[in-house]
Parts: C-alpha cells; structure tokens; sequence
C-alpha cells in the first residue's frame, strides 16, 4: 500500500507536463461541454458539428479534430467569440479566463483526435543559442514575411483579410496559429516544420521584437512607404519652414530711422 | 591705380593686406578680377520659394560627404561569405560581402549607421526637393523663355536622381531591394525583341549572377554622379547668367533685379541654408530609422516580405505596374508584355518627355516669344496652374496605387476594390483636378479684379435705414495695387482665316487652327486686369461715396479711414455704436 | 532697357503684334509704378542695445554649435557599437546621440549665419539691371561671319568627299565602342527556360532540406520547397550548389507545395496526375516580374503575390484571378517515389517567372 502511494506520489511528482488531448479529466470536459454551449453552440453547433447556412455557406465551421491548441490559440487571443461577421476573426479583448479556455480546449479535442495544445518546452525561447535563432530567423524569412512582413508588423490578403501584426503574442500563441493555421493561415505541420524549427522561429522573432532600434524610431516597420513619407512630412516640411522664416522680412523698427 | 596689365601693387579690399596680396598673385594668374567685381555684388531676389532648388543641391552635396565616407567600408562585390559579425540575429547566415559590409557598417563602425541612415534621408529629401522646386518653376512660369534650357537641364537631373537612388538602396544587397531589381529584371525580359539580351549583358547571364552589384556600385558612385555634377554646373552657370526670376511688385521690372547681393547677404542666407539643411538629416539619420537592411536579411530569390516597395520616388510607376490589367499578346511563338511593357516602360518614357517638353508646349499655345524675368501668380495662369495640378493628381493616384497592401491593412480597405478604384480614377481625377483647379484660379482671380476695382473689405459692416447690410470697402494700397496689376494682358487674337489678306489660300491653316483652337481653350475664361478706365471709373464711384455731398450723405475721407468724426448731424458711420459714443439725440441721416 | 509703345486698348491687330514684340505690356498699364519703397529699418539698425544683443544671439548660436561638436566626439567614444551596443531607452545610444549632437552642431551654424543675415547684415534693398539673354545684333553678326569664315576655310562645304568619308569613319567608331561590350553577358540562349528539376528529384523544405512524404502534409497546408540538389554535396564534400550559382538556380527552382481537398481541384487537361492525393506542386516564381510568392490562403486557394498583387487560383490550374500577372502558375507534375518520398516527374514543361519576348 506504501510502495503504491509512494509510486504514485512520485509518478504524480516527477511526471512531465501533460499534454491536454486524452488526458484531461472528465469534469474539465463537462465543464467545457457547458461553456460551449453558451458561448460558442449558437454558430459551431451544439455538439460543435458546425451550421450551414440556407445558401451552402459555413455560420460556424465544424470543430471535430481542430484539436484543442485551436481552440487555445482562438479563443486565448480573443477572435473567439467572433464580435461580428466578415472576412476575418480579428484579435480583441478575451473573454474567458485561462481556466475557462483550458476547460473549452478539453471539450473540442474530446469531439475528435487534433492537435493538442504545446508543451511549455515546445514552445519557450529562452535560452535559445544565437545559431538556432539565427536558423529561426531563415525558417521566418522563407515561410512566414511573405505574409507577415519581414518584422512581423503584418501585411495584407486579397479581399479585405489580413495576416495580422505579431506584436503582443506570446510564444504558445505562435506555435499553436503554425500548428493549425487559423482561417487563411496555411497550416505548418509539425512532421514539416518540426517543433524545434518552430520554436528557433519564435525566438527570433520575440528576439527580432526585443531588439533596440538601432537607428532611432522604427517608423512602423514597414519599409519605404513610411519612410517616403516621413521625408516629404518630416523633411521636406523642416527644410520648407525654414526656407519660409530665411527670407521673411525681419521685424521694423517703430522708432523710425535715425540719422 | 596702376593700369598697365603687369599690375606691380596690389588692388586694396579695405583693411586687409594679406587679403589682397593673395588675391593678385591669383589674379596675376588667372585673371578673375573682372569676373569677381560683378559676381561678388551680385543681387538676388528674396522669396521663400526661390530657396527650394537649394534644398536640393545642399541635399546633394551632403550626399557626396555622406556617399564617400561610406564607400571607405562598402564592398561591392557579391562573393558569398558566411556571417560573423555583431549581429547575432544573422549569425552564421550565409550572404553577399556587400551585405556583410552594410551590417558591418551598421553595427561595428562607430558612425556608420549614422552615415548610412543620413545619406538615405538626404536622397530622399534630393529627390522630393527637386520635385518641389520643379512645380514651384512650373507654377510660376519661371520655366519661360529664356529659361527652357533650364527647365530640361532640371527634368535630366529629375531622371537621373530617381536611378541614382535607385541604384544606391540596391547596393546592400538586401532582400528588399534585392527583390527590386528582380523586378528590374522582369521589367527588362517584358521589352521586345531584345529583353533577354538587355537582361543578360545587364546581370552577367542568368538573374541574379555576381555582376549586378559591382556594376550597379560604378553606376552609382562614377557615372551618374559625373553627369549630375555636370548638369548641376550647367543649370547654376544658366541661373547666374539668365539671373534670378522676380515676383512683380514696386520698383521691380521685367528688366531689373531687386534683391540683396551675394556677398554678405546671401552668403550667409544660402550657406546656412547649407547647413541647416545638412544638420535637419543628421537629425532624421540619428532619430528614425531608414532602410533598416538587418531586419531584411540577405536577398535569396526565394524570400520575399510582404509591403514590398520601391523608395517612394519609384513608386508611381510601381503603381501603375500594379493597377494594369494583365494584357498579353502571344503571336508567332514571341510574346509582348503589354501589362509590363506599357506601364514600365512606355509610360514614364512618355511622361518624362511630356514634362521635358513643357516649355515648349506652353510656348507654343500661346505664341509668346518674350523674355520674362517676372513670375506669375499660379492662379493668373489658370489653365497652366490646372494642368500641374491634372499631372499631380496623375502621379499622385499611381504613388497612392504602389502603397496599396498598407492602405489595405490600416485603413480596413479590401486590397482589390483599391484597385478598381485606382483604375478608374486614374483617368478621373486629373480630369476633374484640371476643372476644379483652373474655375478656382478663375475666382481668384475674380477677387483679385474686385479687390482692384472696389477695395477690400474692412469689417466695418453698415445698415441702411431700410434695413440693407453692405459692408465697407476700403482702397488697396498703391503697392498692393501696382503688385496685382503688374502681369501680361493676354488678348486673343482673331481665329487665323483660310485665305489671306490678298485672297491666296493660307496654307498652315490647319496647323494654325488647331493652334488659335487650344490657346482659346487656353485663354478663354481667364479674367483680365481692369484697363485704366475701368479703375478710374471704379476709383470715381468709390470717391462719390467717399466724399462728401451736400445733402449729407455719410462718408468717408478719400484718404481713408482716419479717426473718429465729430458727431455734427450726419449719418452714422459705424463708429457711433461701438459703445464708447453717446447717441442719444443724433438726427441720423439729416435730411433724407 | 527696351522701350516699347504701350498698345491702344481695343485695336486687336495691333495687340497681337505688339503685345508680342519685344517687351511685355506690363509698365504702367494700368497703375504706374510706385518705385521701390522706402527702407524701413530694423531694431538693430538703429538701437545700439538691440545689434548688441542680436550679435551676443548669434555668437551664443555659434557657441552652442561648438558644444555639440565636442558632444559629438565624446558621444563617439562614450557610446559602444558591436556586440555589445549601449542601449538607452530602448533605442541605441551611438547613433542617436552621434545623430542628434552632429544635426545641432550643423544646424546652429546655419541658424547663426541667418540670424546674421536677417538681423545685422544690411537689408537695404538693391536695383541690379538685367540685360537681355541675347547678344547683340553685332555680335550675332560677327560671329556667324567668324563661323562661315572657319566653315569656308575649312572647305568642307566644297570637298563633299572629305566631309562624307570623316562621317563615315567617325560613325564606324560606333561599331568598336559597342562591340566592346559584347562579353558584359553571355547570349541568352534557351537559359531561361529550363530549371534544375529532373526526373525522381525529391522535393524538400527549404531551408532545412528535409525530404517530404505525403502523410506529413495536412489539408491546408504550406510547404516552401527546394529540390532535393540544394542540399546536396559533390564526392569531394563541397555543396553542388552554392553561392550565386545556388541564387541562380534557385530563382528557377524555388517551389511551394499546397494541399488541399481533392474534390476541390480542377486540373486541367492533362495534368490530373500530376498530384498526389490533393498535394499539389506550384512554381514560387511570379510570373509577372519575377517575386517569389508564398502568401497562400488556404480556404480559398488563392495565392497572392506581395509585389503588385498577382492571384493565383491554385485549385485551378494556377489561373490568374486578379491582378498584373498574364500568365497561369507553372504546375510541376509531380509523385512519390519508392521510399514513399515526394519526387518530381519531369521539369516543368513551361518557363517559369517572368515572360519574355521568345517564350512562345
């Protein structure tokens, strides 16, 4: 009896951090179940099968096997639940707290086998060694600023969609939105993009969004547009108000001339 | 003075014999007094807008400091080498010594990304500076004879500055230009017949080969600096010699130059000027970030950012290359690129020629063979101030086009739909900035005329005793009178006939018709100065109601407004209920 | 000065001549000329106290300048660059300081020097008369007798076999001068049309050089590929491809590789084996001017190209659905090889990136 509750106390001790998919219990699965159909059954359905609108068109997309690090990075960032309808879930405000979303992500990966929200280990960039983020840092340039812009300030998609800016997102967010590839996102599969590539990915670029700026203010990050127009404004502006006060006339004098 | 030309005493400056020592032994040399007496009293006019050419050529001087301070570290050269510098984000990352030597330059040489950033900032204020001081010339008509020569010297060196910059932010070899000159590339495969063979000789085979920097590298620091020097010289030895343009104002003629003379005044003025200039891109070069080319990260054909730009200067064309529809032709196994071909290279061609031939349009138009010294107003040339306005709202559309990913995401647009809309009012707007621009000259001048005829307004607001408001005007003063009337009357000729006075056919009547057709078009709507009559007899009522009549109408003196009148039984002037008159008991209006 | 006769209001003919002629009609019509105005003087051209302050300003200015070159030089040395770069505020402190004190010392002295010139510098306006552009008749005159005399002399207008057999000689010169630059480049030959893919060539990530099997690759997902040859080495350990040799080809070779729904696909004619269970291959290279493009949006299927806005359907057979591009994404055909690995079937059978005029 001893041994068991030692053994298992060590197990309990020592053991790694779980991974949810399979092994969160059943009443974080139940408590996510009721979350779900409050908040989140009116668009994706109350068993998360999705619904169809009159025409064929998606209300909510089916949730069987988005895996619970969907869901992580969904609703952890706040796209859900969708304020309104259009072309993209936009990142606001979270609703639930961590509690909640971790209860909601058991539930969805309890509907079918996805992937499962990253391992701190997966996913934490400190003491990452300059060579690999260096290497994260060509993975970034060749996958994802096409898309993202080389600092990750963002860029645009055809028809009013957006790969949006990557400031203020935390490392497990990163790893889970490559995972999954949220809306227009292509996914980057982990057999592909393996989680050690990801993760010297992440680090250069929290490393890229840490970096001092070297030269002075950024101007945005977004190249020759703000540039231009930070020296036509800026510049052109200075150099033209000086002009103006160069050959201005001097102030007169009241007292007249004098002999 | 001795006056024999082996001049054995020196010719005296006041005060300084050391001055004048050195300056005969130079002269004895070279002969430059004669030139030195006109050229160091020489005068020039005052006005904000004759220092915008300036910011220009100090811009470009601050560009020769800043360029060869660089060129003492760059590499031209796109040997690749593996990186093991400073910057740990781009370590052991394979690339160009030109890049190398840019990061090197950015992160290990003290000042170095201080130089680097002012020379970006300074090309871009050259290039937007001589865009500015070419609408002022153009707005102003400075551009007219004797000056053409000018004009086109400036409009080369228009040209030449925008592949100068070009050429400049495409030596790092980075990925963002980098991907320019794939680009560039492109645009040279799109000209028919013999595109391959451009694009070959140009990058040494196959893009991107390991010519195309050093090559760019010779361009940029060699050849077309020499040219631009050259015409730089030529465009100030014009200036000097045609000297400057004047606004029309008293004492200032088509034949004179009123202003202040080189030495002292405008030695200090534009010298400074130099300086203030190159210390407004220190500052920009220490406070913001330019082309930050370690965040691009080495060019590799196969990576590209998203907000992927030319420098602005290159961005109408880029727009234009976006909105063109995607027209092809394939014939007899050979391929025309209509929708690279047309936009890249037949448009700026023929706007550049168009803006080249400016002066010469105008000159044509309206048949005017005089020299002007005297600048015009923008709005008393109303349909030459339209036509700018028509090519910037152009250029302005096509630039706006090539930023049309950004405008999408920060402004919540859908990135096509801007598309439609730039092609669509691409064509629209210069139409409609050409109207709107040339009635609103039109109006102005409108005001102008009846500031002339009937004064200004003064604020001082009457009511009549049947309940009318008019507002008091007052004469303009005789300066402010002689500025607004000291421009061309332009009368139309009658159109040209078929046959001339001796009844043989003429026969440069079309040629000539179509002529009379567009200086009428060009003419027609302007509003003329009044003539002497028409002031006088402006100038006669406005005294009739200035003066005094007999049966008491109020009024005041012809001088102006000088005072306060005594209150003697006339109508009210105004002044009267201003709250420090008593008017208890006036008999307003006596008589009527 | 030209004089001129001011035209009679009303006579047409004679305004058209004369408002023409040599000067404009602007003297005295209709105001006459005021002349210049008196000179108003400023503060400091008659109160002693005010020039001395307005010198004392424009001294300090030039001092202040002074302090900033020196704040300059102690900047350069104070502030560290390189590994270890001193950071103030986030910002690096070499180059903003080094910015900011050099910008001021230029910028004081130009404030100086115009503070100089506006305040104690005579501002009494000047009258300098101009002369017309032209010379005069006489000079015209002269030197086109000078011209004709040289001409004459010369007599290359009598010897017509002189003259043309010099025009002749100099533009041959043009032959050398161009021939000269013959080996700036080799002819383009068929260059442009062929890539490094061959048969049985495995596709791989870039970057990593991982070879790729179709269970690896998810619906929606994004590979940017590289032939297998990249990531390769010659016998004698050196890579078969590297520096601007591996930039050519790769201009060339660069591929992405997408998956989407099989029953979401459209091949055209001929090419419904080119894919492997809804993997399809696509050539990175626009074919517009050239970028490479990767922004793939995976519900639509739609590839866009950063550039200028190219969109590839890519569910159609790489069709253009908006933008500048002319030409469909080239397609290659590829399938799985023995080891169950992702291999090309051929080349591709069209030139990829930009058009040219002898692409057919």
């Amino acid at each position: 009896m001893l041994g068991l509750v030692l053994t298992g106390g060590a197990f309990a001790l020592f053991s790694p951090a779980q991974a949810e998919t399979g092994q969160a219990d059943q009443s974080t699965v139940a408590q996510g179940r009721t979350l779900f159909l409050v908040g989140c059954a009116s668009c994706h359905g109350r068993n998360g099968e999705g619904i169809l609108t009159e025409r064929g068109t998606q209300y909510g997309p089916p949730l069987a096997g988005v895996g619970a690090a969907s869901v992580d990075f969904q609703v952890g960032t706040g796209r859900m639940p969708l304020a309104r309808p259009g072309v993209q879930a936009e990142r606001k405000r979270v609703l639930y707290n961590p509690d909640e979303i971790k209860a909601l992500a058991a539930y969805v990966a309890s509907l079918a086998p996805g992937p499962s929200i990253p391992t701190a280990s997966q996913y934490s960039v400190s003491g990452t060694d300059s060579a690999a983020v260096a290497r994260g840092g060509q993975f970034w340039r060749t996958n994802c600023t096409a898309c993202h812009n080389f600092a990750a300030a963002g860029g645009a998609l055809p028809g009013g969609k957006y790969a949006p800016s990557l400031s203020g997102v935390t490392p497990k967010h990163m790893y889970e939105a490559m995972l999954t590839g949220p809306q227009q996102m292509p996914v980057f599969s982990d057999q592909v993009v393996k989680p050690s590539e990801k993760r010297d990915i992440i680090a250069y670029v929290k490393r890229l969004q840490s970096a001092p700026n070297y030269g002075g203010n950024a101007l945005g990050n977004m190249g020759p547009v703000t540039e231009g127009m930070a020296a036509w404004i800026v510049g052109i502006g200075a150099c033209v108000a000086f002009a103006v006060w160069i050959a201005s006339h001097s102030v007169r004098s009241k007292k007249g001339a004098k002999a | 003075m001795s006056t024999s030309t082996n001049g054995r005493t020196a010719a005296k400056a006041p005060g300084n014999d050391k001055l004048a020592e050195a300056a005969s032994w130079l002269d004895d040399r070279v002969g430059l007094a004669a030139l030195a007496k006109k050229q160091i009293r020489k005068v020039f006019p005052d006005h904000w807008s004759f220092m915008l050419g300036e910011i220009a050529l100090w811009s470009f001087v601050v560009l020769l400091l800043t360029g060869t301070f660089l060129t003492l570290w760059f590499k031209p050269s796109m040997t690749e080498v593996t990186y093991n510098g400073s910057y740990d984000l781009l370590r052991g990352v394979k690339m160009s010594e030109a890049y190398e030597s840019a990061l090197h330059l950015s992160f290990d040489v003290r000042g170095g990304l201080l130089m680097r950033q002012v020379h970006h900032w300074a090309a871009n204020l050259f290039i937007a500076a001589m865009l500015v001081h070419l609408m002022r010339v153009f707005l102003t008509g400075a551009f007219r004879k004797p000056r053409e020569l000018n004009w086109v010297i400036g409009s080369l060196l228009l040209l030449l500055g925008t592949l100068e910059g070009f050429t400049g932010y495409s030596l790092p070899d980075d990925l963002l230009s980098g991907t320019g000159i794939r680009a560039a590339d492109g645009f040279m495969l799109a000209v028919p017949v013999v595109g391959t063979y451009v694009s070959f000789f140009l990058f040494g085979g196959q893009f991107p080969g390991d010519d195309i920097i050093p090559r760019l590298f010779t361009a940029h620091i060699l050849l077309l600096p020499g040219i631009l020097l050259a015409l730089i010289g030529a465009h100030m030895l014009l200036l000097v010699f045609h000297k400057h343009t004047q606004w029309p104002g008293p004492g200032r003629t088509n034949d004179n130059v009123v202003g202040y003379p080189l030495l002292p005044v405008y030695t200090a003025k534009a010298g400074g000027f130099f300086f203030i200039v190159f210390g407004a891109t220190a500052l920009m070069g220490g406070l913001f970030t330019i082309n930050p080319v370690w965040k691009f990260g080495p060019y590799d054909p196969s990576q590209v950012t998203a907000g992927s730009q030319p420098d602005w200067y290159m961005g109408w064309p880029d727009g234009a290359l976006r909105i063109f529809p995607n027209w092809e032709t394939h014939l007899w196994g050979f391929t025309l690129s209509w929708n690279i071909f047309l936009p890249i290279i037949v448009l700026p061609g023929v706007v550049f020629t168009a803006v080249l031939l400016l002066p010469f349009l105008e000159a044509w138009i309206t048949g005017d063979k005089r020299e002007h010294h005297l600048l015009q107003r923008p709005r008393n040339a109303p349909s030459r101030t339209a036509l700018l306005v028509a090519l910037m709202t152009f250029y302005g559309i096509l630039w706006e086009a090539s930023g049309n990913d950004l405008i999408a995401t920060h402004f919540h647009l859908n990135l096509n739909y801007i598309t439609y809309f730039n092609r669509i009012m691409v064509f629209v707007g210069p139409v409609l900035a050409f109207i709107i621009t040339r009635r609103w000259c039109i109006s102005l001048q409108r005001g102008d005329r009846d500031r002339l005829l009937h004064g200004y307004e003064s604020g001082i607001i009457m009511r009549s005793p049947e309940g009318a408001y008019a507002e008091k005007h007052l004469p303009i003063s005789v300066g402010e009178a002689y500025s607004l009337t000291a421009r061309d009357r332009e009368e139309l000729a009658p159109p040209p006939s078929a046959v001339d006075g001796n009844g043989v056919a003429n026969r440069r009547a079309r040629g000539e018709g179509l002529r009379w057709k567009v200086r009428h078009f060009w003419f027609a709507h302007d509003i003329e100065k009044p003539t002497r009559a028409e002031l006088e007899e402006a100038q006669h009522h406005a005294d009739h109601e200035l003066t005094m009549h007999e049966d008491g109408h109020q009024h005041l003196t012809e001088s102006g407004y000088t005072g306060d009148y005594e209150l003697d039984g006339t109508p009210a002037d105004g002044h009267q209920f201003d709250g420090r008159h008593d008017i208890s008991g006036d008999e307003l209006r006596k008589g009527h | 000065m030209t004089t001129h006769q001011e035209p009679e209001p009303g006579n047409d003919e004679a305004v058209a001549t004369a408002a023409h002629g040599t000067a404009p009609a602007v003297v005295g019509d209709p105001i006459a000329d005021p002349g210049l105005p008196p000179h108003e003087p400023r503060p400091t051209d008659v109160d002693p106290h005010a020039e001395r302050r307005a010198e004392r300003q424009v001294a300090t200015l030039f001092g202040l300048s002074t302090v900033f070159a020196i704040l300059f030089v102690v900047s350069y040395f104070a502030f560290d660059v390189g590994k270890k770069p001193t950071v103030i505020a986030g910002y690096g402190a070499s180059n903003v300081a080094l910015g900011v004190t050099l910008g001021l010392a230029l910028l004081l002295i130009g404030v100086g020097a115009i503070q100089w010139a506006r305040k104690l510098m005579s501002d009494v306006e000047i009258v300098e008369m101009r002369h017309p552009a032209s010379s005069s008749e006489q000079d015209r005159e002269d030197a086109v007798a000078a011209l004709g005399q040289g001409i004459s002399d010369s007599g290359i207008a009598r010897r017509p076999l002189l003259r043309n057999s010099l025009i002749g000689a100099l533009a041959a010169l043009g032959l050398p001068a161009i021939v000269a630059l013959r080996d700036l480049g080799p002819l383009p030959r068929g260059d442009l049309a062929v890539t490094v893919w061959k048969k049985g060539m495995r596709l791989v990530n870039d970057v990593a050089g991982t070879p790729i099997k179709p269970e690896d690759v998810e619906i929606g997902q994004l590979i940017n590929g590289e032939p297998a040859v990249f990531y390769e080495d010659k016998p004698d350990g050196e890579p078969k491809f590297e520096g601007t040799r591996l930039n050519d080809a790769k201009t060339k070779a660069a591929i992405i590789i997408v998956r989407m729904q099989p029953g979401d696909i459209t091949p055209p004619k001929g090419r419904e084996n080119w894919g492997v269970e809804g993997i399809l291959c696509y050539s990175k290279i626009c074919t517009h001017v050239g970028c490479p493009i990767s922004l793939w949006e995976q519900q639509t299927h739609h590839l866009l190209c950063p550039c200028h806005q190219s969109t590839f359907d890519l569910a159609d057979g790489g069709k253009v659905i908006f933008g500048p591009a002319a030409r469909s994404l080239p397609q290659l055909p590829i399938m799985v090889d023995s080891e169950g690995y992702l291999v090309a079937q051929s080349d591709f059978t069209e030139p990829v990136g930009p058009s040219y005029w002898e692409r057919g």
